[in-house]
């Protein structure tokens, strides 16, 4: 037998491993913790970050969306509906714009679509409902979604333009 | 209360109706802050894992999560009580209740200070080993009446296991009765006024609290309940109270492990040095403060090691603790023959 493997039987039967992992388990019952309380404290998020849809507004609360409907077009999931027609003034604008959440799969390819930035996907994720019927999403809900959070869009939108 | 006073003198040799009264007190200050430790001790396991591993555990119901343990009591009693068709209905709901009571029983001999005891019986320590060993029953015959496959594996394992260890533990017993020349826990306690035992017979001490870790099916032995093989072990057709009886009987064993430890290698109700502030402290303080060190050593080790592997926690058993502990009796008895240092009373 070879003197290193008695040093290793010797290790085995006084648990040094077993002690040295202990050890480590003792010290990080004093570290800090990393958990986050969440509905008290919330992580932070990304610019780009993909949550729930909105539809933006220019600042004299003209609505963006021109009803080019290339969104619809390249939406994946096929989760988004719009029908048009010119308005009285003759400009052209969404007289139906549907987005069915349960269908969506937050890939972002409708916000990278739109040429005006009308659609886009804000920070919130906290939208759970009840039913299922709240989550097919009208007009009206996303542009009241971007009413409440055009502030953050905005910025996320400045902080991620220079890479766009 | 002629009746009661019969069964007094049958039962206790006394016709004194307020003896019985004094002996149902005498098991509900026992049982009652043994169910409450038992509730808070499956709180410290959690928080004390949850801040090993990063996380706070249980922290929202009530003030650092204090409540917790309530309000998991409600949740498990407002549930239904499910018994499967195939199962045998008078064993199933036999098996949760052998595994509790047995885990209340054996309290009676273990001594919180001195003459504080319920029953000061002379052959305290094999009681104590007699109905640790019964607890397998409760395990097995969950298992066999649950008519499922992985509750049965899960008890055949159990089962395989807790004897297993019960051998080692036996011999290890069998060292601390050598040194303490008595098999009444008191005596045993009283033995160790000048050293406790965990520090001349601390390989013993160490193999002891290993084979109970093993005998009570707890990390890193729990293979019993390994979640990824058998789904939660004997217990998986289990729910609402039966399950909660399982579950307290699993946690009263523990403290009842740690409290036998205590007994046999800590020095029981004595103060850790015998000087002024420290032994004017009561007993039951000393031995409920060692019990809480040897219970966080148990979620300690949970947090730390893997599971075994079944081959190798049979080789550990049969194969190291056996031996290892056998040696130990003869070199022990030997050691305390040759110096002519044998307890008097033997």
């Amino acid at each position: 037998m070879k003197f290193k493997n008695i040093i290793d039987d010797l290790k085995k039967y006084f648990l040094i491993e077993i002690f040295k992992g202990l050890f480590l388990t003792f010290k990080y019952l004093f570290k800090k913790k990393v958990t986050i309380n969440y509905p008290y404290e919330k992580g932070k998020l990304s610019p780009r970050f993909r949550g729930e849809h909105a539809l933006r507004r220019y600042p004299n609360g003209e609505e963006r969306c021109i009803a080019c409907k290339l969104c619809e077009a390249i939406c994946p999931a096929q989760a988004i509906k719009i029908e048009a027609e010119p308005r009285e003034d003759g400009s052209r604008r969404t007289t139906r714009y549907d987005i069915d959440m349960t269908k969506c799969i937050y890939c972002g390819f409708c916000a990278e679509a739109c040429p005006v930035d009308a659609i886009v996907e804000g920070p919130n994720f906290e939208f759970a409902t009840e039913t299922r019927e709240e989550l097919f999403y009208d007009k009206e809900k996303l542009l009241a979604n971007g009413d409440r959070w055009e502030e953050q869009i905005a910025l996320a939108q400045k902080i991620d333009s220079p890479y766009k | 209360m002629n009746f009661i006073n019969d069964f007094g003198i049958s039962v206790f040799g006394h016709s004194d109706f307020s003896y019985f009264i004094i002996i149902i007190l005498k098991l509900l200050a026992i049982v009652l802050p043994l169910l409450i430790s038992v509730a808070y001790l499956t709180l410290a396991e959690r928080r004390v894992i949850g801040l090993m591993q990063l996380r706070k555990g249980p922290n929202v119901v009530g003030p650092f999560g204090l409540f917790q343990p309530f309000a998991d009591a409600l949740k498990l009693m407002s549930k239904e009580t499910i018994i499967p068709r195939e199962a045998n209905k008078f064993l199933f709901l036999l098996a949760p209740m052998i595994t509790f009571i047995l885990a209340l029983i054996a309290w009676a001999v273990i001594p919180f200070d001195e003459n504080n005891v319920l029953a000061d019986i002379n052959v305290g320590i094999l009681y104590l080993f007699a109905v640790s060993s019964l607890a397998v029953y409760g395990i097995i015959i969950a298992g066999w009446a649950s008519n499922s496959k992985y509750a049965f594996l899960g008890a055949l394992r159990s089962a395989a296991q807790m004897v297993s260890y019960e051998v080692s533990i036996g011999l290890i017993i069998i060292t601390v009765l050598l040194c303490a020349g008595s098999l009444n826990l008191t005596d045993i306690v009283n033995a160790q006024k000048n050293v406790w035992f965990a520090i001349p017979l601390l390989p013993m001490f160490v193999m002891f609290f290993i084979s109970v870790l093993a005998e009570t099916n707890r990390a890193p032995f729990d293979l019993p309940e390994g979640e990824s093989e058998l789904v939660a072990g004997y217990f998986v057709e289990y729910s609402s109270m039966s399950f909660a009886l399982f579950f307290l009987g699993e946690y009263a064993n523990m403290i009842l492990m740690s409290a036998l430890t205590v007994t046999l290698f800590l020095g029981g109700w004595l103060p850790i040095i015998d000087v002024y502030p420290l032994n004017e402290v009561p007993g039951v303080i000393w031995f409920i403060i060692k019990i809480i060190f040897i219970l966080f050593i148990f979620l300690w080790v949970r947090a730390s090691t893997p599971r075994y592997r079944y081959d190798q926690l049979m080789r550990l058993g049969w194969k190291i603790f056996l031996p290892f502990s056998l040696i130990w009796v003869v070199l022990t008895a030997g050691f305390l023959v040759f110096f002519d240092i044998l307890p008097k009373s033997i």
